[in-house]
């Protein structure tokens, strides 16, 4: 067994043994609702039922009904689109990179970043889908799906092609991954439950037996699985910037932007992490599971790629003026003094200043702090992702072309479809599965639980 | 299966209704399930699955049934008619005083689009905006499908009954009767309507035009002893100078004298020689626009420019002076006037103001610089605008007083487009008899009693006179629509004569025009001949005329009285857009939605001010919020208006365009804007412009939107969007005003296209090209409204110009530059008070490189073997990134179902029955949700490849031609096949004949002015713009 050196934190309180761990978890899933579970599920449902009002507008009349023209094509869809699956990164490095990297204290938060990742990748696979003119033909199209055409085929040339793939690949292994670290707490679940609830749980457990043999066979694909899954980290984003870099629109046909996005796509997804992971922990009152160590070392993570972005944001000024061309060096100081400047000064602010304030260690530590930047960093990612696709579209080579973009109710209207859909997904995840992986948790409450310290601090 | 409505009985029973039948009869086909009946529970089973297996598979079948749509094949197929197959017909535009020869489109019977007539020698094939969208104006729903008496719908016996007593009746009395009518151009109508007064002797014919010339007739007059409007020679003129006449826009003759015009301006290496134009004006108008030196005037200011010209050409040329009011500073006054003396004989000087006495100087200045026989002609005048605004006010004086008992209001509307409107309401109550023949219920047809509504032009028989001795034919090129008849034939048939109106023209003909010539000894192959050309064309007028120097000193001195130069009072100087014009066509959705060449306003009128003026009244012009209202009164009258902020508004003056504020023009236009006839004033007896008196402005504070297509006025000091030199320049070095973008690499700069990845295409059969030449192209608009007409373009209607989504193909960009250089980008937006103005059709590009085709995800958009880009509408999915990605901004997405769509309803070519039939059918109505941009007029490329390959040749360079092209009546845009070494495009850019193996990508053009727009992206466009290159001379610039 390895030991955890005493130097370390303890990454689980409150001297909880095994059968602890399996009480405090499986509790949510047995007991009633709780009132505050059933509000926040409900208000999620009602958002996910207003914005498919706006979704089905949308698909009745045409993607008039949104605010785009003739100068800007995408605004709202495509950033969304962006940001939700930016938002879906934390989950595979937390339950990949940092499983490769043997960081056990992702062990209190993978399940769940696992979980936002799959609902996040689910909210952002719906805009590319409405987004089109014809959805009801683009959602099979844009497949390389054999047919009776003879030559007719997908465009390999086009990187919404390429996006195709990366998403697609990237959700089912996630899925996958999510999926398979779910099957011994399932188990679990379902060796405690009976009646339906029994059958529900043993056929979604999939016959775990607990044997030597499965737990070394579940390891192995735990691992080979990661090892899959921590390529496609780096190569989602890095694929989602190509819409942009391979473009030729001045602020978009930028070469910085694979490393720029995925650093982005990071720190968007710890942010979001944090922020579920902190409602979570209050309403199932895990503190002892996800403490303060855990926070403060998601923060650090934040405050690192945060600076990434700021370092990049810069760059991509420096690379504009040096350049030498004129219609990017445009675009660049459109973004700051254009008519979107306050889009561009709230990324700036939200992304480039808000996260050094983790530098202080009180606010890096404090619950309050880190739930209220965690969401200002996603603001800003949401502004980021704005300013690259409206400011650089909505003033480009041709002056006479030049637009504002001004959204409508059902550009509002779908995004809070998508809020809906997520919101409502992760609660129904929280209450009828386990929110933390157990069998995982349990491996370590011998080497970095309070109770072990406490008696190594004793001999 | 549900066609048949008719109930057959089944026998006596069912008519009497007997009760055992009807017991009887409801079990025969019951509704309810009859499965018990039939023999107890054994079968029901079996029998209900039968039933509803039945019923789905009826039910689906049913479903399955397409629609049955009125398509009636021909029994016998008419001669020349086949289908698909187009059909081309000589003809006249008319409409009020204007006139254009036309060649109409026709496919199976029913007329598409029209062009120019190539073989006049007036408009050499040009068109205008006007003409391209008339062919809409003949599917327009909201003509009268008959004739009306008082409102109801009644036939034509009864019309003529009733008018031809009450004629009888009133002429018997000896009571006076009043036709009136615009300038009549056609000589046999005008022979019918003298029918008509000689059978009623006390008829008069009244003519007046919405847009008066009167002054010009009444000028020539007093100077030559006859009311006429002379020819101009654009062509010929080294020298123009304009004050307020918009030659290119709206006076007079516009598409004949943007012909010429673009051949004074088209310059190349061997001729580096252009004419100069100077223009005075209040507005900044089209012709403004194409100037050298433009001078902001006020219209007080118009009698002194012209005065102070007069006096100094007087004095070179040794002639006494005249009296002249003080002018003030105008700059380039004595420029102007040395110019023109130096160019003596090739130069010429025109005004647009409608007074007499200033048209009397503008006269004097062409006789003294000998301009009479070189640019100006007397030998065939032009025939347009003879309208009589004295006789016109005489005839509504004498209505008002109860004096006419019986008026014929032939194709006018004169209570909307006169200024006389209010007296002429009350007085039309005091006629007995009143009749229209008005195509429409329009403001005037509304008042009267009987309404026979005349054919429109293309229904119709007719010919039109446009100069002395150039006579167009009119010939129909469907069959009329509705009930309707045309106005001649009314007027022979209440004049007693009882003849078709195709016979009464050919007699004309026969006598008339068929003497007049000795090739042709057949009266039909005469006939037949002038109907394939379109026009004949006869001896011009002999008449030598004298000028006389003696109405000059009383026109000047009534010039320096009447305009006084005042500094605080506000102006008004009221113009005609390139679109709406007068406002007759105002219910055609094409021309409402056409973006205004200078304004880049759609759908509305508004006053244009200076940025200046609008500062001063607190009013701000922004894209958000869009602008303010003003309350605007005119002697007395106010309206509500938006204010459009217009750089190149003289201080000190505001516009206000024509032809809105219609109330009873139909669905599209109802309610458009403000009327401004009524603000139009009298001075010596013409109606004029201008309003130099009386006119206040008061801001309101409302806020209002202006749907814009274009929202920023400069190019940001991009070379690589517009590129420009001076004449000088461009002689000392025809490179002048080029850029050429280098890239730079590994210590060396390179052209863009020879750092590439592309591979490049190579078109071995066509290779289509464009080249636009900023030089003449004039703004002029025409070839948005042919594209939209050739191309099934949809009208979107204000709130989605607005949106920003209108779906133009092909749009005129206008950007404002200042001659002096901008200091930093916040100044390079700002557009300067006076600025220099740049004209860029921009299209799809068809980029050898495209950046719009490798983004498809679905290669809905690839290239063609011959150079063309193209779109697959069938396969586009929508997702826009090619429309992203093109840096040209010109493709077009179908945010809506644009067709068929109530919501759409004022594009009405795609949402009636009746407006469909415009429709073009070789080009897909596009469906919601895909992207859409220019073919190049693909289907006529693949028309005319076809009609070569059936003739086994080569298609001959202009026998292919795309709709923008052949309607430039400035020749700015030549279409061609870079592959034919020979053809027009080829020698225009001096393009080597293509090698075998030559990629597209590395032809070489020699012409030093062409260049590609953007050219740094190397996206390798096969549309080649050429320089814009101003006759100016460098020190001036900053006046």
């Amino acid at each position: 067994m390895q030991v955890t050196s005493s130097v370390r934190k303890p990454l689980i309180t409150g001297g909880k043994t095994v059968h602890d761990v399996t009480e405090d978890i499986c509790k949510q899933v047995e007991g009633k609702p709780g009132k505050l579970w059933l509000m926040a599920f409900g208000i999620s449902a009602v958002t996910l039922a207003i914005g498919l009002i706006a979704v089905v507008m949308t698909l009745w009349e045409g993607i008039g009904m949104w605010g785009l023209n003739k100068t800007v094509g995408w605004a709202w869809d495509i950033t969304n689109f962006v940001w939700w699956v930016g938002i879906g990164h934390a989950g595979t490095l937390i339950s990949a990179v940092l499983l490769l990297f043997r960081q056990k204290w992702r062990m209190a938060i993978n399940r769940a970043a696992e979980a936002m990742t799959i609902f996040a990748v689910i909210c952002a696979a719906q805009f590319p889908i409405l987004h089109m003119g014809r959805p009801w033909l683009g959602a099979y199209w844009a497949l390389p799906l054999p047919n009776t055409f003879g030559s007719l085929w997908v465009n390999f040339n086009s990187p919404l092609l390429w996006d195709v793939f990366a998403i697609s690949t990237y959700f089912s292994v996630s899925l996958v991954f999510w999926y398979l670290g779910l099957v011994p707490d399932f188990a679990t679940i379902r060796d405690r439950a009976s009646g339906i609830r029994k059958v529900i749980y043993g056929a979604l457990s999939l016959g775990w037996d607990g044997a030597a043999r499965t737990w070394s066979r579940y390891e192995s694909v735990s691992l080979i699985l990661a090892g899959l899954a921590t390529p496609l980290v780096l190569s989602v984003h890095t694929i989602v910037s190509f819409d942009f870099a391979t473009s030729v629109i001045p602020g978009w046909h930028t070469t910085i932007f694979p490393p720029y996005f995925v650093a982005g796509a990071i720190f968007s997804g710890f942010a979001m992490v944090l922020t579920l992971m902190l409602v979570t922990r209050q309403v199932f009152k895990l503190h002892d599971y996800i403490t303060i160590e855990h926070i403060e070392l998601m923060n650090i993570v934040i405050i690192v790629t945060g600076s990434i972005v700021g370092i990049a944001y810069i760059t991509e000024f420096f690379i504009a003026w040096y350049s030498g061309v004129p219609a990017e060096q445009y675009a660049f100081y459109n973004r700051m003094q254009g008519p979107y400047w306050w889009a561009y000064w709230s990324m700036m602010t939200c992304n480039v200043i808000s996260p050094h304030l983790f530098w202080i260690k009180k606010i890096r530590t404090s619950i309050a702090a880190t739930f209220i930047l965690s969401i200002i960093v996603n603001i800003g990612m949401w502004f980021e992702r704005f300013v690259i696709i409206v400011t650089s579209l909505h003033r480009d080579y041709l002056p006479s072309s030049w637009a504002m973009f001004y959204p409508t109710i059902y550009d509002v209207g779908v995004y809070l479809f998508t809020f809906g859909l997520f919101f409502s997904a992760f609660f129904l995840f929280a209450k009828f599965f386990p929110v933390i992986n157990m069998a995982e948790v349990k491996s370590i409450i011998k080497s970095s639980s309070e109770s072990i310290e406490e008696k190594t601090a004793e001999s | 299966m549900k066609e048949n409505q008719k109930t057959y009985w089944k026998g006596v029973e069912q008519l009497k209704n007997d009760p055992n039948f009807i017991a009887k009869n409801e079990s025969e086909f019951p509704e309810y399930l009859p499965m018990n009946e039939q023999g107890g529970d054994t079968n029901s089973r079996r029998d209900f699955l039968k039933l509803m297996g039945f019923g789905i598979a009826a039910a689906s079948l049913a479903a399955c049934e397409a629609p049955v749509r009125k398509a009636i094949p021909y029994l016998n197929k008419p001669v020349d008619v086949d289908p698909s197959v187009p059909n081309y017909y000589a003809s006249t535009y008319v409409n009020g005083g204007d006139g254009v020869s036309v060649v109409v489109k026709t496919r199976e019977g029913r007329p598409i689009k029209i062009e120019g007539n190539k073989k006049s020698n007036i408009t050499r094939g040009g068109t205008s905006a006007q003409v391209e969208a008339s062919v809409l104006s003949l599917y327009d729903k909201e003509r009268l499908t008959g004739p009306l008496k008082s409102g109801a719908e009644v036939d034509w016996e009864t019309v003529d009954g009733d008018i031809t007593n009450a004629l009888t009746r009133i002429a018997a009395a000896g009571g006076q009767i009043r036709i009136v009518s615009n300038t009549v151009l056609s000589p046999t109508t005008r022979k019918a309507v003298g029918d008509f007064v000689e059978k009623y002797p006390t008829t008069q014919h009244i003519s007046y035009d919405a847009i008066s010339h009167y002054g010009m007739l009444e000028a020539n007059r007093k100077t030559f002893g006859e009311a006429m409007i002379p020819s101009y020679d654009f062509s010929q003129a080294k020298t123009i100078v304009s004050v307020a006449a918009d030659f290119l826009g709206s006076w007079i003759s516009p598409i004949e004298f943007s012909k010429q015009y673009a051949q004074t301006r088209k310059i190349h290496a061997e001729h580096r020689e252009m004419s100069r134009h100077y223009q005075f004006e209040s507005n900044l108008s089209l012709t403004g626009a194409n100037a050298d030196y433009r001078s902001p005037i006020k219209p007080t200011q118009t009698g002194g420019v012209v005065a102070a010209i007069y006096n100094m050409i007087a004095s070179k040329a040794g002639q006494s002076k005249v009296t002249a009011s003080q002018l003030g500073d105008v700059a380039h006054v004595t420029a102007a006037a040395n110019e023109l003396w130096a160019n003596k004989g090739k130069s010429l000087m025109v005004a647009g103001s409608n007074d007499p006495d200033i048209q009397v100087l503008v006269n004097g200045i062409n006789a003294m610089l000998g301009n009479y026989g070189t640019t100006l002609s007397t030998e065939r005048p032009l025939h347009f605008r003879q309208g009589n605004d004295q006789a016109y006010k005489t005839f509504v004086d004498e209505l008002n007083g109860g004096k006419i008992d019986a008026v014929f209001f032939f194709n006018c509307n004169p209570v909307y487009n006169s200024p006389l409107s209010a007296q002429l309401v009350s007085g039309m109550k005091k006629a007995k008899l009143s009749v229209s023949t008005s195509d429409r219920m329009d403001e005037t047809a509304e008042l009267v009693t009987y309404i026979a509504p005349d054919h429109h032009f293309l229904e119709q028989w007719n010919d039109a006179e446009l100069k002395t001795g150039h006579i167009s034919l009119i010939q129909p090129t469907i069959a009329p629509i509705f009930s309707t008849r045309q106005a001649p034939e009314s007027f022979l048939k209440w004049a007693g004569a009882n003849i078709e109106y195709y016979t009464y023209l050919q007699n004309h003909w026969r006598e008339n025009y068929f003497t007049q010539q000795d090739a042709i000894s057949d009266f039909q192959m005469f006939w037949d001949k002038s109907l394939y050309d379109g026009l004949f064309e006869t001896e011009g007028n002999n008449k030598s005329y004298n000028f006389n120097f003696d109405a000059i000193a009383d026109a000047a001195r009534n010039v320096a009285q009447n305009y006084k130069k005042s500094d605080n009072s506000v102006e008004l100087a009221i113009y005609q857009k390139g679109a709406i014009g007068d406002g007759s066509m105002a219910n055609n959705p094409w021309l409402q939605e056409m973006s205004d060449p200078i304004s880049k306003a759609t759908w509305d009128n508004y006053v244009t001010m200076s940025m200046a003026m609008a500062n001063e009244m607190g009013i701000t012009m922004n894209e958000e919020v869009g602008t303010q209202t003003v309350n605007l009164t005119v002697n007395g009258a106010t309206v509500e208006v938006p204010v459009l902020v217009q750089p190149g508004q003289a201080e000190g003056t505001i516009g206000l365009a024509l032809g809105y504020g219609r109330t009873k023009a139909g669905k599209v236009a109802d309610g458009i804007g403000v009327n401004a006839y009524p603000f139009l004033t009298r001075l010596n007896g013409a109606t004029i412009f201008e309003v130099m008196g009386g006119v206040s402005l008061e801001a309101t504070g409302n806020t209002y939107r202006i749907a814009q297509t274009q929202t920023h006025q400069t190019y940001m000091g991009r070379e690589n969007v517009i590129q420009e030199a001076t004449l000088g320049e461009y002689k000392k070095d025809t490179k002048a005003g080029r850029v050429y973008p280098e890239i730079y690499k590994d210590g060396k700069f390179y052209k863009p296209s020879e750092i590439t990845l592309w591979g490049g295409h190579e078109y071995s059969n066509h290779h289509w090209a464009m080249t636009i030449d900023m030089n003449s192209c004039t703004g002029c608009s025409a070839c948005t409204i042919a594209c939209q007409a050739e191309n099934n373009v949809p009208v979107v209607g204000k709130e989605e110009v607005l949106n920003r989504r209108e779906m133009a193909w092909i749009r005129i960009d206008r950007y404002y530059s200042a001659a002096n250089p901008a200091g930093n980008k916040k100044e390079l937006e700002q557009a300067a008070a006076n600025p220099e103005v740049t004209f860029q059709p921009m299209m799809c590009q068809h980029c050898n490189n495209a950046p719009c085709e490798t983004v498809c995800p679905v290669a809905a958009t690839t290239h063609s073997t011959e150079g063309l880009n193209q779109m697959t509408y069938n396969r586009c999915i929508g997702t826009r990134y090619c429309a992203n990605n093109c840096p040209y901004k010109v493709r077009r997405f179908n945010w809506f179902k644009y067709h068929d769509n109530k919501q759409f309803d004022k594009n009405s070519s795609m949402n009636n029955d009746l407006g469909k039939m415009v429709l073009n059918p070789d080009v897909t109505v596009r469906a919601r949700g895909v992207m859409e941009k220019c073919t190049m007029c693909v289907q006529r490329i693949q028309a005319g490849k076809l009609a070569a390959k059936r003739e086994n040749r080569r298609p001959v360079d202009g026998e292919i031609n795309v709709a923008c092209a052949s309607s430039c009546p400035s020749d700015a845009l030549v279409f061609g096949d870079l592959n034919d070494p020979n053809s027009r495009i080829s020698l225009q850019l001096q393009i080597k004949e293509r090698e075998n193996g030559e990629k597209a990508t590395d032809r070489v053009v020699k012409e030093d002015r062409a260049y590609h727009v953007l050219e740094e992206l190397n996206v390798s466009p096969n549309v080649w713009y050429m320089t814009k290159i101003r006759n100016k001379d460098k020190e001036s610039t900053e006046a």
